[in-house]
C-alpha cells in the first residue's frame, strides 16, 4: 500500500508542476519525519517487509537498470527521476532490511534526500518556467532560444520550460503617465518670436505592440520622453507667445505635439501609443511676471474707462431723449393754443427770474443813471483770479 | 546509486563533456542582437540575424547558431535602435547670437560587418558619432539666423544634420534614423538677462498700447452718444424752431437767473421792456 501511495504523489508532481510547488506540505510532512527518524523507518520497515516480495522483484531490475545501463537511451531525464523515485520507497527498506532497526531510518533519509531534492528544484524550475499567468492588463512574449514566437494575452499559459523558451510580461494597457518637467523647476521654452515661457506638460503613454516595444528600441521609455522634449520645443517654436499663452493656441499645441510624437515613434517602430499631450501650464518666466500683471493691469484699466465712457453715453442719450419728450409734449400743447400758451409760458419764466433777482426799473428814458458798474466787474475778477488774500475767502463763500 | 555511479563513472563523465562540448557549439542569438561570425580573425559576410527594414520581427535569424568553438567567435551587436547623445554645447547663429543646444540622434547599425572592421564595438561608434553629431550641430545652425532656428525652418536644418550625419555614419555601417534638437535655450547671463530685458519692455508696451487704446474706446463711445443725442434733439426741435427758441431761451433764463443759479444777478429793466408792456399801462 505505501509504495502505492509514495508513486501515485510523485507522478502527481512530475505532471503538474505547479502544483507541486503548492503542495509543499507533503515535503514538510516528510522531513518532519525524518528528523524524528525512529517512527518512520520502522512503520516503513514494517510494511515495506511484507509488500515488497510482491511488487519488487518485478520492479527492481527494470527500475535502477533502464535507465542509466543503456547509455541513456530516450526519455533519459524523466526516466532517471522516476527510477529515482520508484526506489525511494523499495529500496530504503530492502537496504536496511538486513541490517538492525537503527540504520534503516538513516540510511534511507540520507540516500533518498538528495533525489527529493532535485526534483524540487526541478518541479519548481518547471513551474515557474513554463506556467505564466498574464494579467488581464498584460500581454508576454515568448521568445525561443532568444527568437520571438508569439505573443501571450492574458490568462493562463503554457509554454516550453526555462533555457527553451522565455517570456516577457509587460503591462501592455496601462497608460503611463509621464510629468515633464518632473517636480515644480522652471523649465523655459523659446517661442517663435523669441520670448521665453515656463511651460510644463504630461505625456499619456501606452504600449500598443509589446514586441515591437521590446525588440525595437534600446530604452522605449526614454526615447518617449525625449520625442516628447523635442516635440514641444518645435511645436512652441513655431507659435508666438500669445498664442502659446492663450487657451486657445494651447490646444492647438497639445495636438501638434501628440501627432508629432506619435509620428517620431512610428518612424521608429515603438510599439508605442500616445493618448494624450496636456499641458499643465504656461507660465511667463518669473522674471518678467510683474510686466505680464502690468499688461492685465492695463487691461482692466482700460476696460473700466470703456464702461465709464458707456455710463456716461446712457446718461446723454436719456437726457436727450428725455428732453426731446418732454420739448414734444409742450410742442403739443403750444399747436393747440400756441399764443397763449406762450405768453403763459413767458409770464410764469418772468416771474421765476425777477423773483429771485436785484430789479432796477428804470423809468425814464433819457435819464442817464449812475451805474457801479467798475464795482460789478471788480467783483467779477476777484471771483475770477482768486487773488492772495480775499480770494480764498470768496471762493470758499461761493 | 553508488553503484551506478561506480560502475559507470567513466561512460557518465564522457556524456557530461560530451554536453558540454555541444553546449559550447551553439549559442544563442536573441531577438535584440545581430551577431557577426569571426571566422579565424576573418568576420563571415553572412551576418546572423542582419535586421533588415520589410522584416521587423520573428526574423528567421534568430536563435540557435551554430559555431565551431574557439575557431569561430561571435560578435554581438545590438540590433535595436541607438541613441547618441550630444554634449550640449553653445552654438553661434549668423546674427552673433548664441544658443544653447542639445541634440540626440537615433541611429541602427545595419551592416554590422563593416561595423566589426572599422569601429569594433558599438561604444567606439557612439563615440565617433556623438562628436560628429556635435560638428554636424555647430556647423549648420552655425550658418542660420537665430529667429530660424526657432520656427518651421528648424526641420529642414534637422534633415541636413541628419544627411550629414547619415553620410559619416555609414562609414561605420550605421544608419541614422533621426536627429531632433531636444533643446534649444539661451545661456544664462547676459543672453537670457537681455531676453528677459526685451520681453518686459514689450509688456510695457503693451500695456501703455492698451490703455491708450481703452483711452480712444471710451472717447469714441462718448462722441458716438453725442451725436445720438444731437440727432434725437434736431428731430424734436426741427418741428417748430421758432418755438424751440422761445422754449429753450425759457428754460436757459430759469437756469441762469432764477433760484439756485450761481451768483446774485442784477436786472436792469428798460423801461420799453416787453415784461413791463403791461406795466405801462399800453397794449
Amino acid at each position: 500500500m505505501k509504495i502505492t501511495d509514495g508513486l501515485g504523489h510523485i507522478s502527481n508532481w512530475a505532471a503538474h508542476g505547479l502544483a507541486m510547488a503548492g503542495k509543499g506540505n507533503p515535503w514538510g510532512g516528510t522531513s518532519g519525519g525524518s528528523g524524528d527518524g525512529s517512527d518512520d523507518g520502522n512503520d516503513s520497515g514494517d510494511d515495506s517487509g511484507d509488500g515488497t516480495d510482491g511488487e519488487t522483484p518485478a520492479d527492481k531490475p527494470r527500475g535502477p537498470r533502464n535507465p542509466w545501463l543503456p547509455g541513456g537511451g530516450e526519455p533519459r531525464r524523466s526516466a532517471g527521476i522516476e527510477d529515482i523515485f520508484r526506489h525511494r520507497g523499495p529500496e530504503g527498506p530492502r537496504r536496511g532490511g538486513g541490517g538492525p532497526g537503527f540504520r534503516l531510518p538513516d540510511a534511507p533519509g540520507g540516500r533518498s534526500w538528495f533525489p527529493l531534492a532535485v526534483l524540487a528544484i526541478i518541479a519548481v524550475w518547471l513551474g515557474f518556467s513554463m506556467f505564466h499567468q498574464v494579467g488581464p492588463k498584460e500581454e508576454g512574449i515568448v521568445t525561443t532560444f532568444g527568437k520571438y514566437s508569439r505573443t501571450l494575452q492574458s490568462g493562463l499559459n503554457f509554454t516550453a520550460p526555462w533555457p527553451f523558451q522565455e517570456v516577457y510580461v509587460q503591462n501592455v494597457s496601462e497608460i503611463r503617465i509621464d510629468n515633464i518637467p518632473e517636480g515644480t523647476g522652471q523649465k523655459l521654452m523659446l517661442t517663435g518670436d523669441q520670448n521665453l515661457v515656463d511651460l510644463s506638460y504630461i505625456v499619456r503613454w501606452n504600449i500598443k505592440n509589446l514586441a515591437q516595444y521590446r525588440f525595437q528600441l534600446d530604452d522605449p521609455a526614454q526615447t518617449v520622453r525625449e520625442t516628447a522634449e523635442a516635440a514641444m520645443r518645435a511645436s512652441v517654436g513655431e507659435r508666438k507667445l500669445n498664442d502659446v499663452v492663450s487657451g486657445a493656441g494651447r490646444a492647438d499645441i497639445e495636438q501638434a505635439v501628440k501627432t508629432r510624437m506619435q509620428d517620431i515613434l512610428n518612424s521608429y517602430r515603438a510599439g508605442v501609443t500616445i493618448q494624450g499631450v496636456e499641458i499643465r501650464k504656461t507660465d511667463p518666466p518669473k522674471e518678467v511676471e510683474d510686466a505680464f500683471k502690468n499688461v492685465t493691469a492695463a487691461q482692466q484699466t482700460a476696460e473700466s474707462y470703456v464702461n465709464q465712457a458707456e455710463a456716461t453715453a446712457q446718461q446723454v442719450l436719456a437726457r436727450a431723449q428725455g428732453d426731446a419728450v418732454a420739448f414734444d409734449k409742450v410742442y403739443a400743447q403750444y399747436k393747440l393754443a400756441p399764443e397763449v400758451t406762450r405768453r403763459r409760458m413767458y409770464y410764469e419764466t418772468m416771474e421765476r427770474v425777477l423773483r429771485e433777482t436785484d430789479k432796477t426799473i428804470v423809468a425814464a428814458p433819457n435819464v442817464t443813471t449812475y451805474l457801479p458798474l467798475p464795482e460789478m466787474q471788480r467783483g467779477a475778477k476777484q471771483q475770477a483770479s482768486t487773488p492772495p488774500a480775499s480770494g480764498d475767502q470768496q471762493a470758499g463763500g461761493q | 546509486m553508488e553503484q551506478i555511479w561506480q560502475t559507470h563513472k567513466a561512460s557518465i563523465i564522457a556524456v557530461g563533456v560530451a554536453i558540454l562540448a555541444l553546449l559550447m557549439c551553439f549559442t544563442v542569438v536573441p531577438e535584440t542582437e545581430e551577431a557577426v561570425i569571426v571566422r579565424a580573425g576573418r568576420p563571415d559576410p553572412q551576418v546572423v540575424n542582419l535586421y533588415k527594414p520589410d522584416q521587423p520581427l520573428s526574423h528567421p535569424g534568430a536563435g540557435i547558431v551554430f559555431r565551431i568553438p574557439f575557431y569561430e567567435r561571435l560578435v554581438r551587436i545590438d540590433r535595436r535602435i541607438l541613441n547618441v547623445d550630444m554634449e550640449p554645447q553653445t552654438v553661434l547663429s549668423t546674427d552673433q547670437l548664441r544658443l544653447n543646444v542639445d541634440a540626440y540622434a537615433r541611429y541602427r547599425i545595419i551592416d554590422p560587418v563593416k561595423m566589426v572592421q572599422t569601429a569594433g564595438t558599438l561604444d567606439t561608434v557612439e563615440t565617433q558619432l556623438s562628436a560628429i553629431l556635435s560638428s554636424v550641430v555647430r556647423q549648420e545652425l552655425g550658418r542660420r539666423s537665430f529667429a530660424s532656428l526657432l520656427t518651421a525652418e528648424r526641420g529642414t536644418t534637422m534633415l541636413n544634420i541628419r544627411r550629414k550625419l547619415d553620410t559619416q555614419a555609414r562609414e561605420y555601417g550605421a544608419k541614422v534614423i533621426d536627429v531632433r534638437i531636444k533643446r534649444a535655450d539661451l545661456p544664462d547671463g547676459t543672453p537670457l538677462q537681455s531676453a528677459f530685458d526685451r520681453m518686459r519692455t514689450a509688456r510695457d508696451q503693451e500695456a501703455k498700447t492698451i490703455l491708450a487704446q481703452g483711452q480712444k474706446n471710451a472717447q469714441i463711445i462718448r462722441a458716438d452718444a453725442d451725436a445720438k443725442a444731437a440727432k434725437i434733439y434736431a428731430d424734436a426741435f426741427n418741428k417748430d424752431p421758432k418755438f424751440y427758441d422761445f422754449y429753450r431761451a425759457m428754460q436757459s433764463y430759469d437756469t441762469v437767473f432764477s433760484n439756485g443759479a450761481e451768483g446774485s444777478s442784477a436786472i436792469i429793466l428798460g423801461p420799453d421792456n416787453e415784461y413791463l408792456k403791461q406795466f405801462r399801462g399800453k397794449p
